[in-house]
C-alpha cells in the first residue's frame, strides 16, 4: 500500500548566534510555480526575511533552488506589492489613479452585497470564478465556485483548455488512471538506489522543457539527475533546447505535426513485432484495430509530414520498445486541435510495450478512490450529486464531452457567453491569481478584456497590480506569499508519489495580506453562515487543511495510525508519499477494487469506447495544422514564417516576476528566436526590436538570432507585460502580446486543444 | 596549505543562472556585479549534425569560495544551489582526480 513517512528529523526552526531564525519550509506559491515543493531555508531577522536558501533535507531538490526562489526577498518587499484591499468605482475601470484603500470588512461587504444582488437578478451561475495556471489558488477554485458561491461557472480562460486537461483526459480514457509521469523514484527514501527501482533506458521527451517548466509538481532537473546516471533521451520539439541538444535523437518536427510522428513510432514497433504480446493480450483492448490504424501512417509518410529523417523514426521506435522506457509528455501536446490523437498515440507506444507502472516506466496516477480528477460524468467517477439543472454550463451544449472531462465551462464558448449572455449572463467575476489579458492562457486577450469590461461586478485577488486587475477590477484583495501562510504541497494532488510537504508560515503577512484559503473561508462565513455539513472543515485554515490531508488515501500518521493532521505535518515539514508499482495488478486503480484499469472495459483502451461514445473517432488520426503552409498555401507569400510559443525561462513563471529587477537583469524583455539565415534575409540583427504580424494581430519582441530554431520557424516568448511602464496603458500589455496573433475557437472536435503555435506570420525590423 | 577550487561540469550545466544569484546573495553584491558569471558558448551545429555549445559559469575575483560557509561545515552557495549539481568544491588535488575520472567536458577554476 501507499504510505506517508517523515523525511527528516531536523527541527523546523533553529536560531543562529545573532538571533536570526532559520525556518525550513516548502515552496508552492506565490510567487508562482507549480507545486514542486522545493525545500527552503528562510532566514528571518527581527521579523524580516533576509535571505532564502535551499534546504538539503528536501529529498528531491536536495538544496537546489532556482533564481525565482533565491530572489524571494525582492519579491516579498517589492514597493509595488498590494498590501491592502482596494476599491474603485465601476466607471473608472482601467484608471490607475482611482483606487481607494478600504478595509477587509468593507471589501467583503461589497462582494457579498453584489453577490446577493446579482444572483437574485440572474441566478447563481452568473457568478464566475477564474483561476490562472499552477498557483496555489487553483487548489481552491472549484470549492470557491461550487461550494461558497453555489455556481457552476468555474472558468479557465484557456482556448481548448490547452493546459494539461487534454493530456489528462487521454490518460483517463485510454490508460484508465489519473495523471501520469515519468518514474523518477520520487517516493523512495533512497531514490534511485532503492532496490525496487530501475533506471529507464530511454526517456521520450515530447513538447516539454521540464528544466524550466517544472510541470505540475515535477522537479524538472530530475531529468538531468537521471541522464547523469546513464539514461538517454529522445526529444520531440521544434526548438533545439538544452535537452534536445543533449538527446540521442532530436525530432525537430514541423510545428503541430506531432500525431503523425507518434503514430509512425507505433507502426514500426508493431510491424517489427517489438511489442509486449503478453501485456497487449492481457491488459489492452482493441489492439488489432489500433495496429491497423497506426499502419496507415508509415514512417516514410511521417518523415515527409514532420520534415524529419525517416531513419530516426525507425531508430527511435526500436529504442523505445525496450524495457524499461519512460516518457515526459508536455504542454505542447495539449496545444493542438489534434491533441487527443497525439496523446492517444504517445501513450499507445508505452502501453503496447508494457511500460506502464513498471519500475522505470510510466508511473500511472493513483486514482484516489473517487476516480481521479476529471468531470462529473467522468469514467469511473462516483457521482455524488446529479446535475439536474436544465440549463447547461457555458459551452457544454456545444461540446457535451466537457461534462465527461472537467467541471469548468468550455473556455472558447465562454467568450461567446460573455458576449451574448447565452445560455446565461455572467455578470459577477471573481478572478483568483489570473492575469489573463497578459498573453498567457487566453488567445485574443484583448477580446477577452473587452468582453469583460462591461460586466456588473469584478473582484480580483493577487500580489501585484497587473494589467488584468487594472483594466477590469472594482475590488482587489491582496494575497499573502507562500512564506506568509500555511498550506500543503503534494505531487499533483498525490496522483503521483513524492513530495507531501507543509508550507509553513515564516513571516507575519505584510500589510493586511491574506492567504487564498483564508479569503475563501471568510467569504464562506459571510455567504453560508449556517453551514452545518463539514462545519469543522470550513471553520478555519487548520480544519480545512486537516480535511484535505485526510481525504487523500493512505495518509495515516505512521507513528500512531490515527488520521494525519496538518499540525503534525508542519512539524515534519517534509513527508514522503509512496505509491506502489503495478497498481493495475493489485486492484488499486478501480473504485471496485478489481484488477485492471479504470476504463469501461477495465483495460487500456487502444480502441477508446469513451471516444466512440462521445462521437469522436475511437482511434488516433493525424490532422494537418489548420493554418500551416500546407493547409493555406495561398498565405505563404504574405506570411512565409511559422511561429511557435511557450518556451519556458528560469526568470519567470508565465506572467509573473516581470517586476523583479534581478530577474529582469538576466532577461530584459520578450524575445523572438530567429534562425541566422532568416534573420539575414530580413535584415535583423541580435537585439533588434522586431514586429511579428499575421492576420489576427501584431506585437514586438527583441531578436535573439540563434540556430536552435529552423529556418522559417520563429520561437516567441509569452506572458510579457512591463510593470515599469506605469504611465503607459495597462503596463504596455499589448506590446509583446503574441497571443494576439492566435485565432480563437480553432479547437478539436470534443472541445479540447487549440493552436498556440504552428501559426503563420511575417517579421520585420521595428522602426524604434 | 591546500588550494581549493571549483570544478564545473560543462556537459551538464544547463544555464540556470542559479549560481549567479546564490552567489550575489551570499556576498551581498549589488546589481551589475557578479561573484560568478554564466557565459554561453554557441550553440551551433557541427558539420556532423551534432550540437556544440556550453554554458560556463566563471568565478570572478569577488569569489571567496564561501569561506565562512565552508568553515561552518557547509559548501559554497553556488555548489549547494546549482540545479544540475554541476559545480563541485574541493582541493585542487581532489578536483584533478575527479576531472580525470570525468574524462571530458569539465573545467576547474581558481578565482
Amino acid at each position: 500500500m501507499s504510505e506517508l513517512t517523515r523525511v527528516s528529523e531536523t527541527p523546523r526552526v533553529t536560531e543562529l548566534e545573532d538571533g536570526t531564525l532559520v525556518y525550513r519550509t516548502a515552496q508552492w506559491s506565490p510567487p508562482g510555480c507549480h507545486g514542486v515543493g522545493c525545500g527552503l531555508k528562510a532566514f528571518v531577522k527581527d521579523g524580516k526575511l533576509i535571505k532564502v536558501e535551499g534546504d538539503p533535507d528536501q529529498p528531491i531538490t536536495n538544496g537546489r533552488l532556482c533564481i525565482r526562489c533565491l530572489t524571494m526577498p525582492e519579491y516579498i518587499y517589492h514597493e509595488d506589492r498590494l498590501l491592502y484591499p482596494m476599491k474603485r468605482e465601476r466607471q473608472f475601470r482601467g484608471q490607475p489613479d482611482k483606487w481607494e484603500r478600504c478595509t477587509w470588512d468593507e471589501a467583503y461587504d461589497i462582494i457579498v452585497e453584489k453577490y446577493h444582488e446579482l444572483t437574485e437578478k440572474y441566478g447563481p451561475d452568473t457568478v464566475s470564478v477564474w483561476t490562472g495556471t499552477g498557483r496555489e489558488a487553483s487548489a481552491y477554485q472549484f470549492q470557491t465556485c461550487n461550494q461558497v458561491f453555489h455556481s457552476r461557472t468555474a472558468i479557465h480562460a484557456n482556448g481548448g483548455w490547452s493546459c494539461v486537461i487534454p493530456r489528462q483526459t487521454a490518460m483517463d480514457w485510454l490508460l484508465g488512471c489519473a495523471y501520469v509521469e515519468y518514474d523518477g523514484a520520487f517516493g523512495f527514501k533512497d531514490r534511485f538506489d532503492d532496490p525496487r527501482y530501475e533506471l529507464p533506458k530511454y526517456m521520450l521527451i515530447w513538447g516539454r522543457d521540464t528544466l524550466w517548466s517544472n510541470p505540475d509538481g515535477l522537479f524538472g532537473h530530475s531529468t538531468v539527475d537521471m541522464m547523469k546516471r546513464g539514461m538517454k533521451i529522445i526529444v520531440v520539439d521544434p526548438r533545439a533546447n538544452w535537452l534536445a541538444r543533449h538527446a540521442e535523437i532530436h525530432f525537430q518536427i514541423r510545428p503541430g505535426t506531432d500525431a503523425a510522428l507518434a503514430m509512425a513510432l507505433n507502426t514500426v514497433i508493431i510491424e517489427e513485432d517489438l511489442y509486449d504480446h503478453e501485456f497487449v493480450e492481457k491488459w489492452t483492448y482493441g489492439f488489432d484495430q489500433y495496429a491497423e490504424r497506426c499502419r496507415t501512417m508509415t514512417p516514410e509518410m511521417a518523415a515527409e509530414i514532420c520534415e524529419v529523417p525517416v531513419e530516426d523514426i525507425y531508430k527511435a521506435a526500436r529504442l523505445l520498445a525496450q524495457k524499461p522506457c519512460t516518457a515526459s509528455v508536455g504542454l505542447k501536446t495539449d496545444q493542438n486541435p489534434n491533441t487527443l490523437q497525439i496523446c492517444h498515440a504517445i501513450w499507445g507506444i508505452f502501453a503496447i510495450c508494457g511500460n506502464l507502472d513498471n519500475p522505470g516506466g510510466i508511473k500511472l496516477g493513483q486514482t484516489m478512490l473517487n476516480g481521479g480528477s476529471t468531470g462529473r460524468k467522468g469514467v469511473g467517477m462516483q457521482v455524488n450529486e446529479e446535475d439536474t439543472n436544465p440549463i447547461p454550463i457555458a459551452g457544454h451544449d456545444q461540446y457535451p464531452a466537457m461534462d465527461f472531462i472537467i467541471n469548468t465551462t468550455q473556455p472558447d464558448c465562454t467568450l461567446d457567453t460573455l458576449r451574448t449572455n447565452i445560455p446565461y449572463p455572467i455578470e459577477f467575476l471573481f478572478i483568483q491569481s489570473s492575469n489573463f489579458i497578459s498573453s498567457c492562457i487566453t488567445q485574443q486577450p484583448m477580446q477577452w478584456m473587452e468582453a469583460c469590461r462591461h460586466k456588473e461586478f469584478i473582484c480580483a485577488t493577487d500580489i501585484f497590480m497587473n494589467p488584468t486587475i487594472q483594466a477590469l477590477a472594482d475590488v482587489v484583495l491582496p494575497v499573502s506569499t507562500s512564506l506568509e501562510h500555511e498550506g500543503i504541497v503534494t505531487f499533483h494532488g498525490c496522483n503521483q508519489p513524492g513530495q507531501f510537504h507543509a508550507l509553513t508560515q515564516v513571516l507575519e503577512p505584510l500589510g493586511e495580506c491574506k492567504s487564498d484559503l483564508q479569503i475563501m473561508l471568510d467569504l464562506d462565513h459571510r455567504i453560508n453562515p449556517d453551514r452545518t455539513e463539514d462545519a469543522e472543515k470550513w471553520a478555519d485554515e487548520r480544519g480545512y487543511l486537516d480535511n484535505k490531508i485526510q481525504n487523500i488515501p493512505y495518509t495515516a500518521d505512521p507513528e500512531t495510525g490515527e488520521p494525519m493532521t496538518y499540525e503534525k505535518l508542519r512539524e515534519w515539514v517534509y513527508g514522503r508519499y509512496e505509491i506502489p508499482y503495478y497498481q493495475y495488478e493489485k486492484g488499486l486503480l478501480r473504485a471496485d477494487g478489481k484488477s485492471g484499469f479504470k476504463s469501461p472495459t477495465g483495460r487500456v483502451e487502444l480502441w477508446s469506447t469513451v471516444k466512440q461514445h462521445l462521437g469522436e473517432d475511437p482511434l488516433p488520426y493525424y490532422e494537418e495544422p489548420r493554418f500551416s503552409k500546407r493547409s493555406r498555401p495561398e498565405w505563404i507569400e504574405e506570411y512565409p514564417l511559422d511561429f511557435v510559443t511557450g518556451a519556458r525561462r528560469p526568470t519567470s513563471f508565465h506572467t509573473e516576476h516581470r517586476m523583479i529587477k534581478s530577474l529582469r537583469e538576466i532577461r530584459k524583455a520578450a524575445t523572438v528566436e530567429i534562425n541566422p539565415v532568416t534573420a539575414e534575409k530580413y535584415g535583423i540583427s541580435q537585439g533588434d526590436w522586431v514586429t511579428i504580424e499575421n492576420p489576427w494581430g501584431k506585437c514586438k519582441m527583441m531578436a535573439d538570432v540563434t540556430p536552435i530554431v529552423k529556418e522559417g520557424v520563429i520561437g516567441c516568448d509569452h506572458g510579457w507585460w512591463y510593470p515599469e511602464d506605469k504611465d503607459t496603458e495597462l503596463f504596455s500589455v499589448r506590446k509583446s502580446s503574441i497571443n494576439s496573433l492566435m485565432p480563437w475557437k480553432e479547437i478539436g472536435k470534443l472541445g479540447l486543444g487549440s493552436h498556440y503555435g504552428a501559426l503563420p506570420c511575417k517579421i520585420y525590423r521595428s522602426e524604434n | 596549505m591546500a588550494t581549493y577550487g571549483l570544478m564545473i561540469d560543462n556537459e551538464y550545466c544547463t544555464g540556470c543562472h542559479t549560481c549567479e544569484i546564490a552567489c550575489r546573495n551570499e556576498l551581498g553584491l549589488p546589481q551589475g556585479q557578479w561573484g560568478i558569471k554564466l557565459l554561453e558558448m554557441g550553440p551551433w551545429r557541427k558539420m556532423d549534425g551534432k550540437w556544440e555549445g556550453k554554458y560556463v559559469p566563471v568565478p570572478t575575483t569577488y569569489c571567496t569560495m564561501c569561506e565562512s560557509r565552508v568553515e561552518a561545515g557547509g559548501v559554497p552557495s553556488c555548489v549547494l544551489h546549482c540545479l544540475a549539481n554541476a559545480i563541485e568544491y574541493g582541493t585542487l588535488e581532489e578536483l584533478a582526480h575527479k576531472m580525470a575520472e570525468r574524462g571530458e567536458q569539465c573545467s576547474i577554476f581558481l578565482p
